[in-house]
């Protein structure tokens, strides 16, 4: 059993059949990559996954429980992190709080009304905040506003916001779409650090095979709403109805 | 006073010495529970009240320029009432970045629940406040849980209709309620069982603070000078003290932290776990609160309450007086409310009279030149003024009274010597 057990989802929006018999399991800490051409689903089923879109058959069940019908708040006090395909951060906030922000949520829940205490004074947050920020090398920028920062570094803070709650599962979208080959290198450098050092499980929806196959333990190839095949990398890449479908398509 | 020298800490000397410090993070907390800048902010804030009368008051009575003073227990008491209007304003327009265009609708609320306490319970004014700030938040409860499930403009608009609905059913069928057009007003034949109906005289008894009457006033004679110490303005200077104090706490809190996040990006917000509604709906409850309180201020400094209170325009100029001031800084919203009402009630008493007496020295022409030049500028058209210096403002200086301070401040300091710690400018966010 994994940790995220996708069975039988579909999903239909008018006339376009997005997702068919869509059936995953992520395993515990694994990387598992969902590729796949233009069209193919990807986006779909990742927002059924977090609580954006409810499918219109099938489950998905996370931990022992099911995702579905829930907010993605809620979604994500049951442990599932995302990183956004732009990274979405606090924008007119300090880098530090947008790490406190997570933080906060991580400990006092979706809402809590602490409106007559103190940020400066939660020290264990705060010590907790810098620690993050030194570990992905951004301690220097913490109180810069997040807004300025370079797109790296965004990516690098909206990971830093996502890992600061020990997820036990993070999503992330596409995380090097639009960047350019050093700064796409640089992220693979940093999730593959996240894997080795955190122990945590990824799903990663990946357009760019390079990321893929250099961060992978297992691929799903997802065509026309459905899944083709499920192997471990080496097997994919020689796969002919891989090949036929989306290499073949790119070559 | 004891504990603020020891705002030390594993963090707090490098967040200090860092230009560009958004906020109060990383720094501990000294007295009352404030960082060092907020409560020398407050310290100001408690002076510039206490001191109004002097310093509203800065030319004696018979120079020609007595017309400028504002120091008269009328207007000082409407400088602090409505600056207790903006400060919750401001916690939600300033924190959440929700432009509510119906706040005044509390403020009528607060007013009509005071009288409703002075006719039916007693004159004591602490109790009236307290219905008011409670009838105030029930109802933004009520009117936030619909609104907000709408962002932007249509939450604008929900906001505008709703006070809209309420003034005119204040206007006409909630007339036994409301007074309708007259307003409400204390009667002699009103019950009020905790107090008399009316005094030994046989006149309405006047709003008070356990026997301390609002209207009360001390006068100060020194020289040319005439100081007067009015007891409601200093009962209202208090509350606006307490209110800033609270402001204060709110914006530096968790939950201040998270109505900035709000208005940062909701997205995030969820997909961190947060979920935005209630703290949305909260801070529009705590902001309805505020003008509740604001109202029952208004009715105890004069007991009765009208459906004009609640019409649009009250609506936009507590929109005015934050942006004027500066939304989302401290200070700004007190400092807006005061330059709005101090040119509503000075410069639009300036008449074609008193700029004749200004221009007597020029030659006839050239006098009336000049006048017929100014004149649309002042009195009735005090407006035209406000309205060209708030476009002055929105395009010149986005962050209000507060950045042109900022701006001043750093201009001086830059020549003096650079690059000082920036805190004391930052009372903004």
């Amino acid at each position: 059993m994994g940790i995220l057990e996708v069975k039988d989802v579909g999903k239909r929006f008018g006339g376009l059949q997005a997702l068919s018999d869509v059936n995953l399991s992520v395993r515990e800490n694994t990387c598992h990559a969902i590729i796949g051409p233009n069209g193919a689903g990807k986006s779909t089923l990742l927002n059924c996954l977090v609580g954006k879109l409810i499918p219109d058959t099938g489950s998905v069940m996370f931990d022992g429980q099911s995702v579905l019908g829930r907010s993605p708040h809620e979604i994500n006090q049951m442990g599932i992190s995302r990183v956004f395909q732009t990274p979405e951060i606090f924008g007119d906030l300090s880098v530090m709080e947008n790490i406190l922000i997570s933080l906060f949520a991580k400990r006092d829940g979706a809402f809590r009304m602490h409106a007559f205490e103190s940020v400066a004074d939660e020290r264990g947050l705060q010590e907790e905040a810098e620690r993050m920020l030194d570990e992905v090398n951004m301690l220097d920028k913490r109180q810069m506003h997040a807004a300025s920062l370079s797109r790296g570094d965004k990516r690098r803070l909206e990971m830093a916001m996502c890992l600061v709650q020990k997820p036990k599962l993070l999503l992330l979208d596409e995380p090097t779409a639009g960047m350019a080959r050093a700064d796409t290198n640089n992220t693979i450098e940093l999730l593959k650090e996240i894997k080795e050092k955190r122990n945590i499980t990824i799903a990663i929806i990946e357009h760019d095979m390079h990321v893929v196959f250099s961060l992978a333990d297992r691929i799903t190839v997802l065509a026309q709403g459905t899944p083709l095949v499920e192997d471990v990398p080496q097997k994919i890449k020689g796969h002919p109805k891989v090949k036929e479908a989306y290499l073949g398509e790119a070559a | 006073m004891s504990d603020q020298s020891q705002t030390t800490g594993t963090i707090a000397p490098k967040a200090a010495s860092r230009p560009g410090a958004s906020g109060a993070a990383g720094r501990s907390r000294g007295t009352l529970g404030l960082a060092g800048k907020d409560f020398r902010l407050l310290l100001l804030v408690v002076a510039l009240t206490m001191l109004a009368p002097f310093i509203l008051n800065p030319f004696p009575q018979t120079s020609g320029l007595a017309q400028f003073n504002a120091g008269y227990p009328d207007l000082m008491q409407r400088f602090v009432i409505y600056g207790i209007f903006a400060i919750g304003f401001n916690i939600l327009f300033g924190l959440t970045g929700y432009l509510s265009f119906g706040h005044a609708a509390f403020l009528g609320v607060g007013s009509y629940a005071a009288v409703w306490m002075f006719k039916l319970v007693g004159m004591n004014v602490l109790p009236a406040i307290l219905l008011s700030v409670l009838c105030a938040g029930l109802f933004a409860l009520l009117i936030g849980y619909i609104t907000l499930r709408r962002s932007g403009i249509y939450f604008s608009i929900l906001t505008l209709a709703f006070a809209q609905m309420c003034f005119a059913l204040a206007y006409s069928v909630l007339t036994p309620l409301t007074g309708g057009e007259t307003g409400l007003q204390l009667a002699l034949d009103d019950p009020r069982i905790l107090g008399t109906s009316q005094t030994a005289s046989g006149n309405i008894p006047v709003p008070s603070l356990f026997g301390l009457e609002m209207r009360e006033s001390v006068d100060l004679f020194v020289g040319g000078w005439a100081f007067t110490f009015n007891a409601g303005y200093y009962f209202c200077a208090i509350v606006l003290l307490l209110s800033f104090y609270t402001a204060i706490r709110i914006f530096r809190s968790p939950f201040g932290m998270m109505l900035r996040a709000i208005k940062s990006n909701q997205q995030r917000m969820r997909y961190t776990g947060l979920n935005p509604k209630p703290y949305a709906l909260a801070a529009f409850v705590i902001s309805g609160m505020y003008a509740g309180l604001a109202g029952g201020l208004m009715a105890s400094m004069d007991p009765l309450a009208g459906a004009e209170r609640m019409f649009w325009t009250a609506s936009g100029e507590v929109v005015l007086m934050t942006i004027l001031g500066g939304a989302g800084t401290l200070i700004g919203p007190v400092l807006g409310a005061g330059l709005i009402k101090y040119m509503e009630n000075i410069l639009s008493k300036i008449n074609s009279d008193i700029l004749h007496g200004w221009f007597a020295f020029m030659p006839d022409g050239l006098e009336d030149f000049v006048i017929t030049v100014i004149y649309p500028f002042i009195g009735k058209g005090w407006h035209l003024t406000l309205g060209l210096m708030f476009m002055a403002v929105v395009i010149f200086l986005p962050g209000g009274l507060v950045e042109a301070g900022q701006r001043i401040s750093r201009a001086v300091r830059g020549k003096k010597g650079h690059d000082t710690t920036d805190s004391k400018s930052e009372h903004a966010e």
